[in-house]
């Protein structure tokens, strides 16, 4: 029998991933719990004036997407660091970043597709305008993905140390940053009426960027960590 | 008989620590490498390092005559590791676990139920991995062997919490591989009875 086409593996892993996070629900629900509490805090902190909150309303919404992704980060590799798969997955004979690549696109689909989806009604609590919502979906769409991608690598690079936790997000937090900047720029521009085009197109290539060299990346620092 | 897998001036070092040095190595079809040596004597090294996982210090594994780094896919379809950890997943059944072991190798057409049954784990197929004993956890790791076609089988220390009747059960197993023309490489502390096989023996701590 031959072995599996690279569509194919990659289907099979991305499957796999997925119903393992449907069954434990209850750690697929953490990211996207964090998310809506930071954000329903916000309105009782800073006080329930409609002006102040639509201001700072795509700073606290992108602030919360961008903590929430790293929160859920270590989750990508570690259960099959624990358990030997992960091993396995390297010495597949398969590319093992197209591997990567179907494990870090499942990981968005359970923690950065949820966001999307409570997204709007968070915006609407802030009192976010309405011309906005558009463009709030569309950053979070663009950004989450680089979010996970840029992750994955600072994740397989701290998997082998017993702390990396911290390691971890001084690796990431900066990388994320121009993620923050452009989204959060993108919607206050989108919110004051003008067109946050070119904010968008440098989140695209952001997103293309990461997409391409992300799973190389990622690849190439587990083998490093496994060693 | 050519030689298959091979070893040239492979020099391990660990922690500053010299595990192993200039160690030449070749295995022919049919032959099986028992790694002995005492705890931390760079046993599970050496075989990290035939699979690729580690690199050596120094030195080469060669498949063929070529360097692994250079064969890559053709080489890791070939191998099959089974390592200190079982490498399943306790959230999925000993089918799905099966069926990734497949998707990840080449493998065979063999009925899954079928090949469960070879590690005595027939009915267990729609079991989760997480309500198994251990014994059992290391015989469903070990079914990689079974449905997926590797020539090279790099085992370390595979008979852990295993009990005798399986250990039989798997060294007739293994048997058979090499009288396939497979190749075995394995450390055990436990005894192993092959008499009819060609098993050469390597011993780190001396």
């Amino acid at each position: 029998m031959k072995r599996l086409s690279l569509s194919q593996a990659f289907w099979f892993l991305l499957r796999r991933d997925l119903l393992l996070a449907l069954r434990n629900r209850s750690e697929l629900a953490n990211p996207l719990l964090f998310f809506v509490l930071v954000i329903t805090l916000f309105p009782l902190a800073v006080g329930a004036e409609p002006n102040l909150l639509s201001r700072i309303a795509p700073g606290i919404i992108w602030v919360a997407a961008l903590l929430a992704s790293m929160l859920s980060l270590d989750g990508i590799f570690r259960s099959d660091f624990e358990d030997g798969t992960l091993e396995q997955m390297l010495l597949s004979a398969h590319p093992v970043p197209i591997l990567v690549l179907a494990k870090v696109t499942a990981h968005w689909l359970v923690t950065g597709l949820p966001l999307l989806l409570v997204a709007p009604l968070l915006a609407m609590m802030l009192g976010l305008d309405e011309d906005a919502y558009g463009i709030l979906l569309l950053t979070i769409l663009l950004g989450t993905p680089v979010l996970s991608l840029i992750g994955s690598i600072g994740v397989a690079l701290t998997i082998g140390l017993r702390k990396g936790g911290i390691i971890l997000s001084l690796l990431v937090l900066p990388l994320y940053v121009p993620v923050l900047i452009f989204s959060s720029s993108a919607i206050d521009v989108a919110a004051s009426g003008l067109p946050a085009t070119a904010q968008l197109s440098m989140m695209m290539a952001f997103l293309f960027l990461s997409l391409s060299l992300s799973p190389v990346a990622t690849a190439a620092a587990l083998k490093m960590s496994m060693s | 008989m050519s030689v298959l897998l091979q070893t040239s001036d492979l020099t391990c070092v660990k922690d500053d620590r010299v595990l192993f040095e200039d160690l030449n190595l070749s295995l022919t079809a049919g032959q099986m490498l028992l790694v002995e040596g005492k705890n931390g004597s760079g046993k599970t090294s050496l075989l990290r390092i035939l699979t690729g996982l580690n690199l050596p210090e120094s030195g080469d594994v060669l498949w063929q005559g070529e360097p692994i780094s250079e064969v890559g896919p053709e080489y890791y379809e070939q191998v099959n590791y089974v390592g200190h950890h079982d490498g399943i997943k306790r959230d999925l059944t000993c089918l799905e676990n099966l069926r990734l072991v497949q998707a990840m190798g080449k493998p065979l057409p063999i009925d899954l139920d079928d090949a469960l049954d070879k590690v005595n784990l027939y009915r267990f197929g729609d079991n989760f991995v997480a309500t198994l004993s251990a014994g059992q956890k290391r015989r469903l790791a070990m079914a990689r062997l079974v449905v997926t076609e590797a020539r090279l089988w790099i085992m370390d220390e595979p008979f852990t919490s295993l009990d005798k009747a399986s250990m039989a059960m798997f060294q007739q197993m293994f048997e058979q591989h090499l009288n396939d023309g497979g190749l075995i490489v394995m450390t055990s502390h436990h005894d192993i009875e092959m008499p009819d096989s060609d098993v050469v023996r390597l011993n780190l701590s001396e």
